[in-house]
């Protein structure tokens, strides 16, 4: 296996559809949007993009009953083909640098650089997690001033920094209960998890676990109380409840229903991915959670690049705090900032549960994070809040007259306004619409979810957004409406001018192809 | 407050539409005992920019960052260097500032990366499949452990001795709360490897055996013939690779028997990063693969017939199944595995072997350096960049000291296994391509200074 394709790449040049708008063209690209081939279809054997010093030295004897019989077969490009591939590429992605991202519970906001600027400071990217400690102070004092402020924000006692991400944290604050559960000898096997969750939330309680027990929701879109209630008892470890909600709204009842899971000896997990609504004016530790997870990346800016990373420290009450994982970073009376693992766990942290992650967790994020929070301050961040809400509100009141809001009337919404299909005309789909929305230049919000509204729409604008960009995107959302209203078939067929049209999932998903093996047919 | 657009009149007239006399009323569903007014408590205000730089930089300059001394450490984490245009390239906002693909016509350049990811991790393991990337190597490792019993449908797994001890608690970790059996064997401080004693583990409840290539102390275990006595157990073998360079030199562990490969991928453009975010690499079997954890991009067609990417077998996931997935992981660490891809686009399997030559070497270099030194001997010969040496007292103490002439030398084994004594005057060295000769002689002097000490 030579691991490129010598012959070269040559792009599909297909006949266009009849009543096309757009012409072939011989090479298949269109002006400045480029068809890029695969790194292995680049042909390129032989080649490298990096110059390497000379060893000196033969391979060891000991080692050579180990070696591989042929270099790995990968392709490799020069320093100027690699740029251009991958600048080609990413000329073919939306991102929020772009225009507004308004995915509904995935918050994407601006990504300021200096966050970026400040995690590439040599002191922070090129330092090693098991250094000495007198040798890493100062990284360590980010953690601890970012859970300072974690905990100030919430309301909480205790924060465990190093899980990866939400879903990871989510799992991190079940063990804590699980562990506080253990502590107590008790073994309770239910998690109540209402059915408007995230699907992290089950899955997570299952990993942890746990049996998962569902609580439907209102009409109005909300915790229903009354049936949560009546499923508390003396096998529930506790519930999970995201707040605010995935339907965009506050759960008025959380302190209630936190007064009853503690009643009967439970605990309340928060998922906070949507802690971007309210940070800076709610405390969750005041309406009684016991743990919750901060999705950085959400709350505090710091960027996903295309699927992650993220990071997912846990705030947890005092009844869980002595539970969190190793390692852990904390600050001594003496002023001093120390690191716990299992070499000195007996310093404070006997009851610690384990340890989540191979290292610290997401460093590189705490430090992007550090800087979004203190850029802002606690007057900012309220701002943000503020900001984020009165957009989603915003965007809620100017097109609930054209597309159906299930829970318009619950009341304010809080950062993401969410819209049904039901008020289109049949054969209209909530994706028609989302891909119509490409072809206006935006990045569709979230369809279908939550699952508890009939194609939902979820639209989450952020607070990086201004007026003037919210009524071009209120304006396109309008259009499309009124487009779908007049039956308008071209809705079916959009994108028509993004990079790729319609991409058949059904056949990916048949027959997966998850890997290049083009050399293999040759 | 500069990343906030809207003007005062903005809100003002939004409130307008809103139909809200103020952003208060918009919080009416919080009750009102906990609304906070006022900024909370015990926080600045808002700083600048430079005021933020200023702050961070001198949080930064507390730390001895590897450039600036001479380092060894590793026990993985390595510190490689990164062509510049690989930081250059993941700093463009598409790659940067996109999410997840839901909306493949609008991502394809994040998807065509993550199907270039796909393939070259699976040729480096010599894996059929590899998935979109995991948080980190350690959490690919459970979730591997994880797989073997859906697979097996049995819930035994052994871990080598070899296996990174943090690894091996984040296992054990996770197994208390899923009560699934883990069988953790204790490394020894002897020239053989733990092979024995993990063949010897295995039995007809072994659902997985988990062994690291190379090892945590450098050595290179015998993967063919632990998955001959796992296969005979109808186990799965699960290797670990926490240092994916070595591949350019080792055989690839999916030719040698292995069934999962997963590793940590920092090695590749990721950088140090004191710990995080890093990249989990996780290959397998093709026919594992719906019960595969995390994302998965497959190739497709579009309605013109155009080739393009997906995120497929979503079946599997989270968001799909609940509380059945195979799963809760709902992220993947893109940027990274785009960093990583990058980088292995410019070395290639002729760079990425280059790359393994000059670690090799610089590491043959330091331990001819070292093993001059009165009572400094080495464990085992079979190693790549990363090797064991046995000092006369306790390692962490000699870190310590070598710490306070500037110099990282090397992770202790007593920070690494506490509670077994026998190892604590183990010190693992890491030489890469970035140590000098200069560094190494610096590090040998010191060495033997502080060894010295001690005997005076």
């Amino acid at each position: 296996m030579s691991g490129v394709n010598t012959a070269g790449w040559r792009p599909s040049m297909n006949e266009v559809a009849p009543g096309d708008m757009v012409p072939a063209t011989q090479s298949g690209d269109r002006a400045l949007m480029l068809e890029e081939a695969l790194i292995f279809e680049l042909g390129c054997e032989g080649q490298t993009g990096v110059d390497i010093e000379p060893a000196s030295k033969a391979v060891s004897p000991a080692l050579a009953k180990f070696r591989r019989k042929a270099a790995p077969a990968l392709p490799g490009l020069s320093e100027p083909e690699a740029v251009r591939h991958y600048t080609r590429l990413s000329r073919q992605n939306y991102g929020i640098d772009l225009g507004p991202f308004p995915l509904g519970s995935c918050t994407m906001k601006h990504n300021p650089r200096l966050n970026e600027k400040m995690a590439r400071l040599p002191g922070f990217a090129d330092v090693h997690p098991l250094q000495p400690q007198k040798t890493v102070e100062g990284a360590l004092e980010v953690i601890e001033q970012l859970a300072d402020w974690l905990m100030k924000l919430t309301g909480m006692a205790s924060v465990a920094m190093s899980p990866k991400a939400g879903a990871h944290g989510e799992l991190c604050g079940l063990l804590c209960i699980r562990a506080a559960l253990d502590a107590r000898g008790e073994s309770r096997e239910i998690v109540l998890v209402p059915e408007s969750a995230h699907g992290t939330n089950p899955a997570t309680a299952a990993f942890a676990g746990f049996k998962v027990q569902a609580i439907p929701a209102t009409p109005e879109g909300r915790v229903d109380l009354e049936a949560l209630k009546e499923k508390l008892g003396p096998d529930v470890a506790g519930v999970m409840i995201t707040n605010p909600n995935t339907c965009g709204l506050f759960e008025p009842d959380l302190k209630e229903i936190a007064d009853a899971v503690h009643e009967v000896g439970g605990y309340v997990y928060c998922d906070g991915a949507n802690f971007n609504a309210i940070v800076g004016r709610v405390r969750p530790g005041d309406l009684g959670v016991d743990a919750m997870h901060i999705n950085l990346h959400k709350t505090f800016s710091t960027p996903h690049g295309g699927g992650g990373p993220g990071a997912g420290p846990v705030v947890l009450s005092e009844a869980l705090a002595p539970y969190a994982p190793l390692p852990f970073v904390t600050r001594g009376e003496d002023g001093e900032v120390r690191l716990v693992e299992e070499e000195n766990r007996g310093e404070g942290h006997e009851r610690a549960f384990g340890r989540m992650v191979a290292f610290h967790g997401q460093m590189g994020m705490f430090t992007r994070a550090l800087a979004y929070i203190l850029s802002h301050g606690a007057d900012g961040l309220k701002q943000v809040s503020e900001d984020a809400v009165l957009n989603a509100n915003y965007i809620l009141r100017s097109l609930e007259d054209v597309l159906e809001a299930p829970f318009g009337k619950s009341g304010p919404c809080m950062h993401e306004a969410l819209f049904s299909d039901a008020g289109l005309p049949e054969g209209i789909s909530t994706l028609d619409i989302a891909k119509g929305l490409i072809d206006e230049g935006f990045h569709p919000m979230t369809v279908y979810f939550p699952l508890v509204v009939k194609g939902a729409m979820l639209i989450e604008p952020t607070e990086t957004e201004s007026k003037q960009g919210l009524d071009r995107f209120i304006a396109s959302m309008r259009n499309l409406a009124q487009r779908a209203r007049e039956q308008d078939e071209s809705l079916h067929t959009a994108p028509h001018f993004a990079p790729r049209r319609r991409l058949d999932e059904t056949r990916a998903a048949r027959k997966p192809v998850l890997v290049w093996k083009g050399d293999e047919a040759a | 407050m500069r990343y906030l657009p809207l003007t005062p009149a903005d809100r003002s007239s939004m409130l307008e539409t809103v139909g809200a006399s103020s952003v208060d009323e918009l919080f009416r569903d919080v009750p009102e005992a906990a609304r906070l007014s006022g900024p909370i408590a015990g926080l600045p205000m808002h700083a600048s920019e430079m005021a933020v730089e200023r702050h961070l930089g001198k949080l930064a300059a507390k730390n001895l960052d590897a450039g600036s001394a001479p380092f060894f450490l590793g026990a993985g984490a390595y510190r490689h260097h990164v062509p510049a245009s690989v930081d250059h390239l993941i700093q463009r906002g598409e790659f940067l500032t996109a999410y997840t693909p839901y909306q493949p016509e609008i991502a394809q350049g994040t998807l065509q990366v993550l199907f270039e990811f796909q393939t070259q991790v699976a040729r480096m393991f010599g894996t059929d499949i590899a998935n979109a990337s995991m948080y980190d190597g350690s959490t690919a490792c459970w979730e591997a452990i994880l797989m073997a019993a859906r697979v097996t449908r049995k819930g035994k797994a052994v871990l080598s001795g070899g296996l990174h001890p943090h690894y091996g608690e984040v296992v054990r970790t996770m197994a208390k709360f899923t009560r699934d059996e883990i069988v953790s064997l204790t490394p020894e401080l002897s020239a053989q490897t733990d092979d024995a004693a993990v063949i010897a583990a295995i039995d007809e409840t072994t659902s997985s055996v988990v062994v690291q290539y190379p090892d945590i102390m450098g050595r290179i275990p015998d993967l063919e013939a632990i998955a001959e006595a796992a296969h005979a157990a109808k186990a799965l073998l699960i290797v670990v690779v926490t240092e994916p360079v070595a591949l350019g030199l080792l055989e690839a562990p999916g030719h040698l028997g292995a069934d999962v490969v997963v590793g940590e991928g920092q090695s590749l453009g990721v950088g140090l990063q004191f710990g995080g975010p890093y990249l989990g690499l996780f290959g397998c079997r093709e026919k594992f693969v719906r019960q595969m954890p995390g994302r998965l991009c497959g190739e497709t067609v579009d309605a013109e017939g155009k080739r393009g990417f997906v995120l497929t077998l979503s079946t599997r996931e989270q968001h799909i199944r609940r509380e059945k997935a195979t799963s809760n992981i709902c992220t993947n660490s893109g940027l990274c595995a785009l960093a990583f891809s990058i980088h292995m686009s410019l070395l290639g399997g002729e760079g990425l072997e280059q790359l393994a030559a000059i670690n090799h070497d610089r590491t043959q270099a330091l331990v001819e350096r070292l093993t001059q030194i009165p009572g400094v001997s080495l464990l085992s010969d079979a190693y790549f960049n990363e090797v064991t040496l046995v000092l006369p007292r306790d390692a962490r103490e000699v870190v310590r000291e070598l710490a306070d002439k500037g110099i990282l030398g090397g992770v202790s084994l007593g920070r690494l296994f506490p509670e077994q004594v026998d190892l604590h005057n183990g010190l693992l060295v890491t030489a890469t391509e970035t140590v000098t000769l200069e560094d190494i002689e610096e590090f040998a002097a010191g060495l033997a200074a502080v060894l010295e000490g001690e005997a005076a």
